[in-house]
């Protein structure tokens, strides 16, 4: 028999775990190919990426050599985006600054959405009064405006890049814990949860094995849908000063540089802005892609 | 006379392997008579039921060589003319009253306010017309009922309110999507008595959705069987056991009887040619006198 | 195999407490059918949580194959004798687990060797076949989800079923394998059902016995020739008989 490889991934009746996890995949890959503005999405970050792994070989300039003769100098075939105040390249530190954004986003998806999961879901299925407390502690969070909040806990740790993110995985997650919470508590009562019981599985699988998964896929839209404000946090505290330390390229701290000579010199505060505006736009898409594909409520029956 | 005629109509929705037909190619009159439509789900019956209200949303699609209202034709009206259609001269019942009331509203308002929409009118005259209606499907305290949330009365009586409001505005025709089967056994049959005696007094058509046979060829004149979106046999309702479909014959079988205990029910088998046979209808009786 | 006695379950603290079950006692011998009828909200589907152990506010005695159950967690011992078959098979799957991930799982929290030979035996007790090992539930029918279900009962090889509604969201002709099915399943494994079913004459096909229910008590034990030739001794019973024959237009 003659199959193509779409028709053995579409299979409904596949014939090995392996196949049936393929399928799945690639179910939701079509799905998600079919938003065109995801894809959008996706192929910037794709960009992203690769040119902070190239940072080095792509730019072309040392995002920290000054020439202080060429300072200030606008958009030219020499420095495509022009020179700041030091007369660095703009183009170069962007590109080294992808690195940077890198980072701060990598890092508050790792933890954030982790915590808010693990406090959601427990209070959640826990109920009583670890529901409380738990929730209590997460009202408190959320009392407080997130930025000030960040620079609260920049202010003791005291200012630097990882501090920064740190603060701002800290403030972030109280909305996923919520969202886990949410989740938790219309899955807790499902007939698959019961007859799990049945089978004598303790709380620990449960939550894990059984109410996980279905929390997991909100909050990656979730967060995907957040990540623009986290850039957008990270460049608050690097605007503020709070963040990012000279000469490090930060693209918030870029635009905080070029504030003063935004009147006579627009490009040095603009090109990182919209580097900035691209990529938060370009979360925004991905999530909304991937709402299409995760969310099991937009899933057709 | 005939109130609605449907000629060939189709819905299809697109699907990542191609086009899904959910109905394909149907064909009824409706006259002032009780129409039951059965089938088991996904047999397309609610989708007719949708389709003929322009209630099918993008991407599916629906075409009919003939869809008309006493002659007028409604496929494809766009969504302001065909408002007034819905509600004013076809209404719809819908399987749960917990989904089709609003839960912020009293039941009072809701009726108030769907009725004045489309017969327009003070509110006094408005209200009074509900508290009419509320009284003709039978809730024996109206005023207090008009007060009330909908999460407030039970199953069986949110299912008059909804039978009620919808009947209000005296529309031509009423289709009942399963309304009766969230209900219990007894508040059934109450529920069942009132939209007949309405039904009737009024001189109105109903097609009544259901996946019970039994319920069916009790309450309406005529049925129509849909099996995989086409209508595989049209019988009055009366002849329904002396059904000749094997497909009808088989849904009829696999159902438990207490007078007739068994030890193992018959299993339909389903065959492919019943998706695209032709249609058993009544007519072919004269021609095969005892049957095929 | 299980004794009812005197058993109250409710829901809630006072004063909002709701009484669902009231002093209910009945009695289901090993290898017997067993039918709980009644409207709904008359408290036959909490009478089976309870007894699973999905509920533990209850008071009075559950006694199961001679143990005594108490209102907190059950053993391990327990889940090997008792299992329950949900309502919605819709509902009663998990949507991200495969058939295989389901029924693997459960044969190893129930301690089973040879998982691969019982996953192959257990599909072809509820008539899937191997062919379905592999699917997801979006991928399944209502039917075949529900004889997953099935399966997933059966894998603990209990002893005694709980069968909630199995068949009421499904089509008749489904209802009809379904019912064939935990037939064959009873007369092959020796198992003892106690079924909940609103519907008169799915209880009349699969019980010898029954118990209608209404506003949480239990108004009548009768046996299933008593409901078939329509002579209980309660009013209440014959309302129901009566109704559930069918609509009579007026």
């Amino acid at each position: 028999m003659n199959q193509t490889r779409r028709e053995w991934l579409l299979s409904d009746a596949p014939q090995t775990r392996r196949q049936a996890r393929m399928g799945a995949l690639y179910q939701g890959w079509l799905t998600f190919r079919g938003n065109k503005l995801a894809m959008l999405g996706l192929v910037v970050l794709v960009l992203l990426i690769a040119m902070a792994i190239l940072a080095p070989w792509i730019a072309p300039q040392s995002p920290f050599a000054q020439d202080l003769a060429n300072r200030l100098q606008p958009p030219s075939a020499a420095h495509w985006l022009g020179t700041d105040h030091l007369g660095r390249d703009i183009l170069s530190r962007l590109i080294h600054g992808s690195r940077i954004t890198l980072f701060i986003v990598g890092t508050v998806a790792l933890i954030a959405p982790v915590i808010g999961l693990f406090i959601g879901t427990v209070a959640g299925f826990a109920g009583g009064w670890v529901d409380q407390v738990l929730m209590r502690i997460t009202d408190i969070f959320l009392a407080f405006p997130k930025l000030i909040l960040a620079l609260a806990f920049v202010a003791a740790l005291g200012a630097s890049i990882t501090n920064a993110v740190l603060a701002l995985a800290l403030t972030a997650w109280p909305p996923y814990a919520r969202l886990a919470r949410a989740e938790t508590l219309t899955i807790r009562n499902a007939d698959f949860i019961a007859a799990a019981r049945l089978q004598g599985a303790g709380p620990l699988r449960l939550l894990v094995k059984h109410i996980w998964p279905l929390c997991i896929s909100s909050l990656i839209v979730r967060v995907a849908l957040d990540m623009a404000g986290i850039i957008l946090s990270a460049a608050g505290l690097g605007f503020l000063g709070l963040g990012a330390q000279p000469p490090m390229p930060e693209w918030g701290a870029m635009i905080s540089d070029g504030r003063t000579y935004i009147l006579d010199f627009w490009w040095v505060a603009a090109m990182p802005g919209i580097a900035i505006f691209i990529v938060s736009m370009a979360f925004n898409l991905l999530g909304d892609g991937l709402r299409d594909v995760l969310d099991p409520k937009g899933a057709k029956e | 006379m005939t109130l609605l005629s449907v000629q060939n109509l189709r819905v299809s929705f697109p699907t990542r392997h191609g086009t899904f037909e959910a109905v394909r190619g149907i064909s009824f009159d409706l006259g002032r008579e009780r129409l039951g439509v059965v089938g088991e789900s996904g047999s397309g019956k609610s989708m007719t039921g949708r389709a003929i209200l322009g209630l099918v949303r993008p991407p599916g699609r629906v075409t009919a060589d003939r869809l008309d209202l006493e002659g007028q034709s409604i496929l494809n009206l766009p969504e302001r003319r065909m408002r007034k259609i819905r509600g004013r001269r076809i209404s719809m019942v819908m399987q749960d009253p917990k989904f089709s009331l609003n839960p912020v509203m009293t039941i009072g308002d809701q009726i108030v306010e769907a009725y004045r929409l489309h017969a327009g009118g003070n509110r006094a005259a408005a209200r009074q017309k509900a508290l009419d209606m509320l009284a003709a499907v039978q809730i024996r305290d109206p005023e207090r009922v008009m007060g009330a949330y909908p999460h407030e009365v039970s199953g069986g009586m949110g299912q008059r309110i909804m039978i009620a409001m919808m009947l209000a505005p005296d529309p031509e025709i009423l289709i009942a999507d399963e309304p009766t089967s969230a209900l219990d056994v007894s508040v059934r049959t109450e529920v069942l008595n009132i939209m007949d005696r309405l039904v009737r007094d009024r001189g109105m058509g109903v097609i009544f959705i259901s996946h019970d046979l039994n319920l069916v060829a009790q309450f309406c004149d005529r049925v129509l069987i849909m099996y995989a979106g086409r209508i595989v046999e049209t019988l009055p309702a009366k002849d329904l056991h002396q059904a000749r479909h094997p497909y009808t014959q088989g849904l009829l079988n696999s159902l438990p009887r207490l007078d007739a205990p068994v030890d193992r029910l018959p299993v339909l088998q389903r065959q492919d040619s019943w998706r695209n046979g032709a249609t058993i209808t009544e007519s072919l009786e004269t021609e095969f006198p005892g049957g095929l | 195999m299980l004794t009812v006695d005197h058993l109250n379950v409710w829901f809630g603290h006072p004063p909002d407490r709701v009484d669902a079950v009231k002093d209910a006692s009945f009695t289901v011998a090993q290898g017997e059918s067993f039918g709980l009828v009644g409207e709904s909200g008359s408290g036959k589907s909490t009478i089976l949580r309870a007894i699973a152990g999905l509920i533990d506010t209850w008071s009075g005695t559950i006694d199961v194959a001679g143990k005594f159950l108490t209102a907190r967690r059950r053993d391990r011992a327990f889940y090997k004798t008792v299992q329950m078959v949900f309502q919605d098979p819709y509902a009663s799957l998990h949507p991200r687990h495969s058939v295989d991930a389901v029924l693997s799982e459960t044969l190893r929290l129930q301690g089973m060797d040879d998982i691969d030979r019982r996953i192959a035996r257990l599909l072809d007790d509820v008539g899937l076949g191997r062919g379905f090992r592999f699917r997801y539930p979006h991928q399944l029918s209502g039917g075949q989800r529900q004889r997953v279900a099935i399966a997933r009962a059966l894998a603990a090889e209990p002893r005694l079923l709980l069968l909630d509604e199995p068949t009421s969201a499904l089509d008749v002709s489904v209802q009809a394998e379904i019912l064939n099915l935990l037939s064959d399943l009873r007369a092959e494994h020796g198992l003892t059902y106690v079924m909940v079913s609103h519907d008169l004459a799915v209880v009349g096909h699969m019980c010898d016995r029954l118990a209608v229910m209404q506003g949480g008590r239990i108004v009548e034990v009768m046996a299933v020739d008593v409901l078939r030739q329509g002579t209980p001794q309660q009013d209440y019973t014959r309302q129901l008989i009566a109704a559930s024959e069918g609509y009579a237009r007026a």
